[in-house]
């Protein structure tokens, strides 16, 4: 008895955080599901012999036939079928892919499809509660739905992961997840928050570097939309969003000496009166050297570190003011304001 | 889990410090899981087999009766030992067995008030709903507490191929929840502990026998349709149309193959013809059909609709069985069957059992079909009001028009139609004659009947308990609502009879086959509401045609009892 109580006092309250969190009144974890699987395709190409599936997953990102997806094997084939969730079947052309995050994007001949809404939000906390929708271990076929799993993220990290002895390409960050998406078919999934918002992709079968363990992951909407803009463009690829992510300090009151030439040393040039720099008492003519716990020597760098730390956590800077090191702790770094 | 419940724990810690009070929906929510839990554990059978293992169950009677699954129970043998949560050990036996959808019944002993589950409507259960199994996984309950997981139902309707065996799991429920070796046949329940399924399979590819978030659990409409088998001590085997369906271009299901001895093709199924719907679901794909087909036990009627040049048409079709008896024999017995019923898990049983335990060919207990022919022995005896046997008149008008009289006496029979009359002696082996002519074998049906009800099942011949079937197959609907009465079998003199028996001692059908090669004859009785001993219609058909529909006119009946 003892031991169950816990358990069921976890389930009942995370229950409620999920009905707490949908916006309309009659959103069920039903509507969320089905409304998820609803813009996940099944796709069906090149594979099917041992080890290598012939299907995988998609999301549907555009309502005139645009599918991201993994890029991967079973892309590599003359025609690549794409099976809507109501049953219908389209052939899928790969319009481009974008090799460092292993995205593809593929194009149907359609119309009125119904899409994820996709925009680059702001990564979520650790311990977000999610669904993810895939076609896992192919169970799914015609028009039969897709499965749906549930989860939270257990972290937001770079990815280090390794497929039999290569190493992943991507190495951005990840949303890592407590059930298991490391399965067949659930690559190019999707994983949306208890609203249905789609908040990533399931990733490939990956093991980790460390360990060796089975990742179960998935590439966050900002990264996706970076690679399926350069897809679109035919431009290269551009850097990984949290490699050149900045974060103007300014929004915590911090303003830096204008960056005259490259490499200007982060000087603080002034406080803005009330904000959590000043409350944190930095001060005028203090020189940053460490922020979010990296070593910084400008202010790009400044601007990086911080947009490395996870919107909510602590901005901690080291500071050099007459000679002594001094700590700040600004408080928990608020959300961007604008995309990346 | 312990991540979720770190995220559960912040939920938790926000809620508290932005009202310092649990919000009482919350409150309301965690009291209502604890007390579905509670449940759901009460219910839960832990199955020890010794060296062959083990695994789950779930009790749905208050007298025992638990379900589990067939392979669970095939190397473990006639007699098992079980445990429940409240920490004591029970001796069981294996009732009866479905080697093909995996399911098998197992009675626990020394109670009549076991905590039990009780059976949902599983086509109500939706992807996103809530369920949590409780279960044995790796065979942990050695103090007899089992283990409880929870997650939600990642998607319905499930067919699973079958996997190197002729196990196949058809309109299953996926879950994500953790199901590991030891969970198999454990109950999976949503969150008001109702029954919706039975787990018995997980996905288990690349990464060894451990959860990967795919496990698919027996639906509980499956469960329900095949308990009537499973009571009767059978081995059940599943139902088949003797005929195959694809997908045309258009994306139509039709019969792509169908063989001629089977009884939908003798009711005018034929190649090409579109399957709209079976037993009143939907036909929409080749997986759609089969689900619906494979939550069906053999030897059942149901309505099956197809279109033929634009036309829908409805017809009764009865449906046969997947496997040759032997081979199903043979996997129930997991070899030899004398010599599983000798050994069990390692020792004979306790003498307390032994006369409990009777495999035989097609059975794996025929005590239990001993046991449920005397259950509905004794509501057709309650039925009865033990006036006097004497002769049977049923008399009143034809549906089309004309009247009509039939008697009925220990010695002979006639029946007094506007074509003629015909008689037969009970004496000798009347219920060979298929008469009158037309019908199949009217007559000796209800010579039988009238014996039935008098003498009860051992005066009709070999008798056992058959199983459910559908009340009324015309109008049968498959789902949590589908109608299902009693079912009692006999052999007599070359002629196999089925009884179907309500749930107050009234025979609403018999089906009577004077030659097993040959269509049945088919009546349905209709009884008036209230305490009426008379029929007030029985109808009649043979081949899916009407013979004749008889309008009984209560002056004009004597002698029913």
């Amino acid at each position: 008895m003892t031991a169950r109580l816990p358990l069921a006092c976890m389930m009942a309250a995370a229950l409620t955080a999920v009905r707490a969190a949908v916006p309309e009144p009659g959103a069920t974890p039903r509507q969320v599901a089905a409304a998820a699987a609803r813009r996940v395709v099944k796709l069906y190409g090149a594979g099917g012999i041992r080890g290598l599936e012939a299907y995988q997953s998609g999301i549907v990102v555009s309502a005139d036939g645009h599918i991201l997806t993994v890029f991967s094997t079973v892309l590599d084939a003359d025609l690549v079928t794409c099976v809507f969730d109501d049953g219908r079947r389209a052939e899928a052309r790969v319009v481009g892919v974008d090799p460092r995050r292993e995205l593809a994007l593929l194009s149907v001949d359609a119309e009125h499809l119904t899409a994820f809404e996709f925009v680059a939000r702001d990564r979520v906390r650790v311990g977000t509660r999610v669904l993810a929708a895939s076609n896992l271990f192919g169970v799914a076929v015609g028009d039969e739905r897709v499965s749906v799993q549930r989860g939270v993220i257990a972290a937001v990290v770079p990815l280090e992961a390794r497929r039999a002895s290569a190493e992943a390409p991507y190495g951005g960050a990840v949303y890592l997840l407590d059930c298991t998406t490391s399965n067949p078919g659930s690559a190019g999934g999707a994983l949306v928050d208890a609203r249905g918002e789609l908040l990533g992709m399931l990733g490939k079968e990956s093991r980790s570097m460390a360990n060796g363990v089975w990742l179960n992951y998935a590439i966050p909407a900002d990264e996706l939309v970076a690679g399926y803009g350069a897809i679109l463009s035919g431009a290269p690829p551009p850097a990984l969003a949290s490699d050149r992510h900045r974060f103007d300090v300014r929004a915590v009151g911090v303003v830096l000496v204008p960056d005259l030439l490259d490499g200007t040393p982060p000087f603080v040039d002034a406080v803005v009166a009330d904000s959590p720099a000043a409350a944190a008492d930095v001060r005028p003519d203090d020189l940053v050297i460490v922020a979010g716990g990296r070593p910084v020597a400008s202010r790009l760098a400044v601007e990086e570190a911080v947009g490395a730390v996870a919107a909510g956590d602590a901005i901690r800077l080291t500071l050099v003011r007459d000679g002594a090191i001094v700590e700040a702790d600004l408080g928990p770094r608020p959300a961007d304001t604008e995309s990346p | 889990m312990g991540l979720a419940g770190l995220a559960a724990t912040v939920v938790l810690a926000a809620a508290c410090s932005r009202a310092c009070a649990v919000d009482a929906a919350v409150l309301t929510a965690e009291q209502s899981r604890v007390e579905a839990v509670a449940r759901g554990v009460a219910a839960a059978v832990s199955i020890f087999a010794g060296d062959s293992g083990g695994g789950s169950g779930v009790l749905l009677t208050p007298d025992g009766y638990a379900a589990t699954n067939f392979h669970v129970v095939q190397p473990a043998g006639p007699w098992l030992t079980c445990g429940l949560a409240d920490g004591r050990l029970y001796d069981a036996v294996l009732v009866g067995v479905d080697p093909t959808g995996d399911l098998a019944l197992i009675k626990l002993l020394g109670r009549d008030d076991f905590p039990h589950a009780v059976l949902a409507d599983s086509d109500t259960v939706e992807p996103g709903d809530f369920c949590f199994a409780v279960g044995n996984p790796f065979l942990l309950a050695t103090d007899l507490v089992p283990t409880v997981t929870a997650g939600i139902v990642s998607g319905v309707q499930r067919y699973q191929f079958p996997a190197g065996t002729i196990l196949e799991y058809t309109a299953a429920l996926q879950v994500d929840l953790a199901i590991n070796p030891g969970n198999s046949g454990g109950g999976l329940f949503d969150a008001e502990a109702r029954l919706i399924g039975v787990n018995g399979r997980a996905s288990f590819e690349k990464r060894g026998r451990v959860n990967v978030g795919a496990a698919y659990a027996i639906s509980a409409n499956q469960v329900r349709n095949f308990l009537g088998c499973l009571r009767s001590g059978r081995v059940c085997d599943h139902a088949t149309l003797n005929a195959t369906v694809a997908t045309a271009i258009d994306g139509r299901v039709v019969v792509s193959e169908i063989l001629e001895a089977s009884d939908a093709w003798r009711r005018g199924l034929r190649h090409d013809d579109e399957i709209v719907s079976l037993a009143g679901r939907p036909v929409r794909t080749v997986n759609g059909f089969k689900n619906l087909l494979g939550t069906l036990p053999a030897g059942w009627q149901v309505p099956l609709a197809y279109r033929r040049d634009g036309v829908e048409q409805e017809m009764l079709v009865r449906l046969g069985g997947v496997h040759p008896a032997a081979t199903l024999a043979a996997l129930a017995a997991g070899g030899d069957a004398a010599e599983a019923a000798e050994t069990g898990p390692g020792s004979p049983p306790p003498d307390g059992i032994r006369r409990l335990v009777d495999p035989r060919p097609g059975y794996a207990n025929h005590h239990f079909a001993v046991v449920e022919r005397d259950r509905v022995a004794a509501a057709l005896a309650a039925f009865r009001d033990h006036r006097p046997p004497g002769p049977w008149v049923l008399a009143g008008t034809l549906d089309g028009g004309g009247e009509f009289r039939i008697e009925l006496t220990d010695a002979a029979a006639s029946i007094d139609l506007p074509t003629g009359t015909s008689t037969i002696d009970a004496g000798d082996e009347f219920d060979r004659l298929p008469v009158p002519p037309g019908s199949g074998g009217l007559l000796p049906a209800l010579v039988l009947w009238r014996r039935l009800v008098i003498e009860g099942p051992a005066a009709v011949g070999r008798t056992s308990y058959w199983g459910t079937s559908p009340r009324d197959p015309a109008t049968f609907r498959l789902g949590g609502a589908a109608d299902l009465v009693d079912v009692l079998e006999t052999y007599t003199a070359g002629v196999e009879a089925r009884f179907s028996v309500d749930e107050v001692g009234r025979v609403v059908g018999i089906d009577l086959w004077t030659d097993a090669d040959a269509d049945p004859c088919e009546v349905r009785l209709t009884w008036p509401s209230g305490p009426a001993r008379a029929p007030q219609a029985i109808a009649v058909s043979r081949r899916g045609q009407p013979f004749a529909t008889f309008l009984l006119a209560p002056a004009r009946t004597e002698g029913l009892p």
